[in-house]
Order: structure tokens, then C-alpha cells, then sequence
């Protein structure tokens, strides 16, 4: 069951499998994402989501499989390497540098966009003013993007939930990615902080046209927002397709809802 | 619009300066006060020491150095977050270096006579060279484990500082440190300039506080370039740092490599001040001192590195002012319940202590407290 990867593929992974010692957290999981595509990713909990997350991202290693990223193979590639060819990450339990602020923050995400030398640095030279200068211009966009305004010059440890998600979702944007992965974005978010983050991941389609992958535990933002679902359990996808399709799946059903008891009650009595 | 951003540049009424640029607002003097209050102080400090004792211009000097190493000191554990106690060894190299390429040739030991253009920064670059080496070893480990190994840099360098003779002159013995001649010109002697006859101390004085104030400012830049927040980064969180693109490896190489040469050129520095070196001058005692001053000057800052120079090197001056009044102490040398050093040390544990329970961010802390309380004078509460 394997989808053959085509030109207007950004990411296609094949047949990865993940265990740690004894414990299989992937097992021969094979999918690709389209260019502008949003991809959601669901399961029960301990299903191998964010681990397949963290095999794209260069974190964790593979056993078996490989993940091609516009034709370059990511397995054995450095995390940092992975970020600078364009895969930006947001953590499920918010990964924020929380001495600085949420300028700096979001800076951080422009790494790959400065280049200046120690040297340069240290005597802070006209070439060092002008590129902080550039991507200080895109992050101060993004924090007006984002309605992060009046957190601009906090330490990030200081802000409200909701807010950290935000500077979160802007510090991957900061990357420029071509492919962003979404781990939980609106996890422990009330139903208005949801909308919210649901139409700035709309918007940041349409907009910038970045494709997508999103793991998520809200359905309706998941049946809402995704062209494909894939759903895993126990480290096995179990199915892929549209929303529509994948919630009339008596496969995912039995997964998130369990066996139906009275067929096995029948056999008892 | 031009006029506009022209009109906010003045001062209206007391109110503050709006920033109109993000040049502007990351410089290091963001508002002319600020500005304004650090050329004040360059300036007296500059004028200083001609109204000062002897021994009193020599501690302060020896406050610049201090600065300087605990600037690196500071870029390396405060900002980067990777603890060490291997401060000592390095400012040992650093004088060392100096020694060799800057001093006489004398008794056994080896002495280029080289200029100080040239020793200078060559001290601070062998450390930042043998610390590049040390990296990949060092910095696979982290937080403790990274203190003990330091640690260990610290007695393996007093141990080949004692054996290197022709280098170091060996234990109890010593050696003379480098000669500050700077393009010709000596540092460190009396000299006439324009008619005035001005102390060595003075002009050796002058020197290091140009020195540091040069590093200081380069310490500054850096920290609020990219090297600065990648440094954050690795200390706060290591994995999110390298997803975004940061290397762990080479940023926490740069972070011992740059925190190496500020220790080197400090103990070039400290060295000349001493008058005679010895090895066991760079012992785990002193990189505690270091510690010291960037704990109590405030972590991650380049002003509190300072502030805790000043406090770390001018205390035993207080304590020795103050020890003959308080009953039961003894003067050096006295009888008494305690004499002046073990309550110099006595103080100075206690105090790290006090700061690091009651204000982690040290001096600087303190006086961000203050400065905040009477920017809203009269209505702070």
C-alpha cells in the first residue's frame, strides 16, 4: 500500500519503522504530503505521532524507511541541517527559550538568515547591523501577524499559555519553512484560543503556501482544517484519506472507540 | 513622515525618547541617558587615579582585569549556561603565554622580549587555542559533569605550571612576568608626558582600563549578535535550539573558545599586576573568585560582570577597613577568635549564598530593582 511519490511532493516517507530496545513506536509507516497540502496525523495516545515527528525533524533515528524532502534523503541528517533546508517544528509541550524575549525568540527562528562572522560580532559592523536589521523587520511582521504586539519585549517565561503557543507557531514561521510541523497547536487552548490558532494556520496557507503536517487531538479542527488524515495506532497506520473518509472507517472507529461490546457479550452468554 | 520621525527624537516635556528604528533600539546605549551617564563614568575613571593612593590604583586595575575575565567567564556560564571552574587554568596559559613571548630571559627561564602588540593578543588566543582543542571533549558533557571536568583542567595545570620549569620557573620559585611595553613604549614605568611626571601605576592603570572597556564593549556586541541568542538558546533548551538551527556542538565551542581568550588576556593582565608569578597562583581559589563575580555581579549580564569585579576584588579592602571594629576579631597575624582572611571568606560564602536565594540576578538584579523603583517615583509600590 505504498503511494508512489510525484513532483508536487514536498515530503514522502517510506516504510519507517522506530523501536526503542523492545518497544515498537512506528512500524512500517509510509505516507507523502503534497505542496500546500495540510496534513493531519492522528491517533490514540502513545499512537507514534509526535515520534514520527521527531524522525523528520532528525531527533530521533529510524531503524528502517526513508523520508525524502524535495528529493534530499533526511535520514542521518543533523536536526540543525534538516531546519536549515526548511523543516520548522512546534512542539507539543511549548519548547520556548524562556529567558528571552519574544523578540528574540522568534530571532532564533531566523538563524539560517543571518550569516555574519565572531568577528563581525564583536565590533558589531555595518554588515552585522544591516541583516539583523532585514530579519528583525520579518520577525516584528510576524509578532503583528500573530497579535503578539504587547508581549514584544517580554521574557517569554512570563507570558500566558495561549500566548507561548503563538510565539511558538511564529518562531517555526520565522524559519521560512517549506514544511511545517504542527504538534498539537491547540492543546489545553479554550474554544475561542482555538479558532484563533485555527485561522492563523489558514491564513498562513493561504498565504504563504507552506505545507503542512498536523498532529492534533481536536477532532473538529482536524476534520475542519485537513485535506488528508492519517490515522496511526500502535505505531501502524490504520488508515488514510480525506475526512470524510476516514471517519466512516470501522478500523479507526474500533481505535478510538474500542470493540463493540455486545458482539462480545453475545459470545459469552 | 520625515518630520515626524524628526520631532520624536527630541525630548517633549521629560517624556521618554520613542524608538524610530530597530538600529536604534538594540544598540547598546538605547537612550542618550544611558549614554550620557557610561562617557561620565569612562571619564572618571579615566581621571582617577591621579587623585588616588598607590595601592589603591593598583586594586582598581586589578577591578578592570578581574572584569574582563569575568565578562568570559560570564558569556560562557551566564549565557551559554555551560558551568565551569576552569577559569584559573586558562588565565594561567593566558600569563604564561605572556611570560614567554613578553618577558626577560632570565635565570633558567625562557623570555622573547616581544612587544606587547604581539603578546597580547597571542595570550588570549593559545587559551582560545587549547580550548578549541579541549571542545569536543568538554562538551559532551554538560551542568556538573561539566564542572568536575573543568575542574580537573585546573589541577592538571597547576601540576605541568610546577613541572615546566624553563617555562614557568617551577614551584615556589616563579617567574617575572611579561614587560608592558607597548609599541616601544613601557607601561609600566614612571614617564613624562607633556611635562607631567606620571606613576607607573597610573599609566599601567590607563592601559588595562582601555583594554577593558575595548572588551567590554566587544563582549556587548557579541552578546546581542546572533552568537548571543544561539548562547540562550543552548541554555535554555538544547533540542528546540537545534531544531531551529542552532549547533549545539559549535555553539558551545565558541562559547569556551571566546570565555578562553578573555581569561588569558586577564591573566596576562593580572600577572603583571602580581610583579612575580607563581604556579600556584592559578588554583581552584581563583576560579571560585571568578565564579564569584559573576555570581554576585548577575548571570548573563556584561554590566553585572562588572559590578561583581568591583564587589569580588574590593571586599577584603572593606573587610580589612572594618574588622578593627568589630570585638573578637584579629587583625593579620593577631590572636582573636577570627582573623581577617577567614572572615573575608566567611563573608564572601556567605554572600553568594544570600544572592543566589534572595536575588539570582545578583548586583544587576539589585539594580534593576532600584532603577525600576525610582522610574516611578513617587508611586512605586
Amino acid at each position: 500500500m505504498v503511494e508512489l511519490s510525484h513532483e508536487s511532493t514536498v515530503i514522502s516517507l517510506d516504510g519507517i519503522s522506530l523501536s526503542f530496545g523492545g518497544t515498537r513506536a512506528v512500524h512500517d509507516v509510509s505516507f507523502y504530503v503534497n505542496i500546500g497540502e495540510l496534513f493531519a496525523v492522528i491517533g490514540p495516545n502513545g499512537a507514534g505521532k509526535t515520534s514520527i515527528f521527531n524522525c523528520i525533524s532528525g531527533v530521533y533515528r529510524p531503524q528502517k524507511g526513508s523520508i525524502t524532502f524535495l528529493g534530499e534523503e533526511l535520514i542521518g541528517q543533523s536536526p540543525e541541517y534538516i531546519a536549515r533546508i526548511g523543516v520548522a517544528r512546534m512542539f507539543q509541550n511549548i519548547e520556548l527559550f524562556d529567558n528571552l524575549t519574544v523578540v528574540d525568540n522568534l530571532m532564533l527562528g531566523r538563524t539560517q538568515h543571518l550569516a555574519y562572522s565572531v568577528l563581525s560580532a564583536l565590533v558589531y559592523s555595518p554588515k552585522t547591523r544591516r541583516q539583523e536589521t532585514a530579519n528583525r523587520e520579518v520577525v516584528e511582521g510576524l509578532i503583528d501577524f500573530l497579535d503578539l504586539e504587547a508581549y514584544r519585549a517580554f521574557p517569554v517565561g512570563m507570558l500566558p499559555y495561549g500566548a507561548k503557543k503563538r510565539v511558538e507557531f511564529g518562531r517555526a514561521l520565522a524559519m521560512d519553512p517549506k514544511l511545517l510541523l504542527l504538534d498539537e497547536p491547540v492543546a489545553g487552548m479554550n474554544v475561542e484560543e482555538t479558532e484563533d490558532m485555527a485561522r492563523f494556520i489558514l491564513d498562513v496557507r493561504a498565504e504563504m503556501g507552506i505545507s503542512m503536517i498536523l498532529v492534533e487531538h481536536d477532532m473538529g479542527l482536524v476534520m475542519d482544517l485537513a485535506d488528508r488524515i492519517l490515522v496511526l495506532d500502535f505505531g501502524e497506520r490504520i488508515a488514510l484519506g480525506t475526512p470524510a473518509e476516514v471517519q466512516g472507517d470501522p478500523k479507526v472507529i474500533r481505535a478510538y472507540l474500542g470493540e463493540d461490546l455486545s458482539e462480545t457479550t453475545k459470545e459469552l452468554t | 513622515m520625515s518630520k515626524a520621525t524628526a520631532s520624536s527624537h527630541r525630548t517633549t516635556r521629560g517624556r521618554p525618547q520613542l524608538f524610530t528604528s530597530y538600529a536604534q533600539e538594540t544598540a547598546v546605549f538605547n537612550t542618550r541617558v544611558k549614554r550620557n551617564w557610561v562617557l561620565v563614568g569612562i571619564l572618571v575613571m579615566l581621571v582617577l587615579p591621579f587623585f588616588m593612593q598607590r595601592d589603591m590604583v593598583a586594586l582598581i586595575t586589578t577591578v578592570f582585569i578581574f572584569a574582563i575575565g569575568g565578562i568570559g567567564l560570564n558569556l560562557l556560564t551566564g549565557y551559554a549556561g555551560q558551568v565551569s571552574l576552569g577559569q584559573a587554568f586558562f588565565l594561567g596559559v593566558g600569563a604564561y603565554t605572556a611570560a614567554v613571548l613578553g618577558g626577560e630571559s632570565r635565570s633558567g627561564v625562557i623570555g622573547l622580549g616581544w612587544d606587547m602588540a604581539i603578546w597580547l593578543p597571542l595570550a588570549g588566543l593559545v587559551p582560545a587555542l587549547i580550548a578549541l582543542v579541549l571542545a569536543p571533549l568538554a562538551m559532551r558533557v554538560r551542568g556538573l559533569y561539566l564542572a568536575i571536568l573543568t575542574l580537573g583542567l585546573v589541577f592538571i595545570g597547576e601540576h605541568i605550571f610546577k613541572e615546566a620549569k624553563p617555562i614557568t620557573g617551577g614551584a615556589g620559585v616563579g617567574r617575572a612576568p611579561a614587560d608592558p611595553v607597548f609599541l616601544g613604549f613601557d607601561l609600566f614605568a614612571n614617564q613624562t608626558i607633556l611635562g607631567y611626571r606620571i606613576d607607573r601605576f597610573t599609566i599601567f592603570y590607563v592601559a588595562c582600563f582601555i583594554i577593558f572597556v575595548i572588551m567590554a564593549f566587544a563582549a556587548k556586541n557579541f552578546a546581542r549578535s546572533r552568537f548571543g541568542r544561539s548562547f540562550a538558546a543552548v541554555r535554555d533548551r538544547d533540542i528546540a535550539a537545534e531544531v531551529m538551527g542552532v549547533s549545539l556542538l559549535r555553539t558551545k565551542t565558541l562559547a569556551f573558545v571566546i570565555s578562553s581568550f578573555y581569561a588569558g588576556v586577564s591573566g596576562a593582565l593580572l600577572s603583571i599586576v602580581i610583579g612575580r608569578i607563581s604556579p600556584e597562583t592559578w588554583n581552584i581559589l581563583l576560579s571560585i573568585d571568578f565564579l564569584a563575580v559573576i555570581f554576585i555581579g548577575g548571570l548573563a549580564t556584561i554590566s553585572g560582570s562588572i559590578m561583581g569585579a568591583v564587589f569580588v576584588v574590593l571586599l577584603p579592602k572593606g573587610v580589612n577597613a572594618i574588622t578593627p571594629y568589630i570585638p573578637g576579631f584579629g587583625g593579620v597575624g593577631e590572636g582573636g577568635v577570627l582573623n581577617v582572611f577567614e572572615l573575608q571568606t566567611i563573608i564572601f560564602g556567605l554572600l553568594i549564598i544570600l544572592f543566589l536565594i534572595l536575588e539570582p540576578r545578583g548586583l544587576y538584579g539589585l539594580w534593576l530593582r532600584l532603577r525600576n523603583y525610582f522610574k516611578a517615583w513617587p508611586f512605586s509600590y
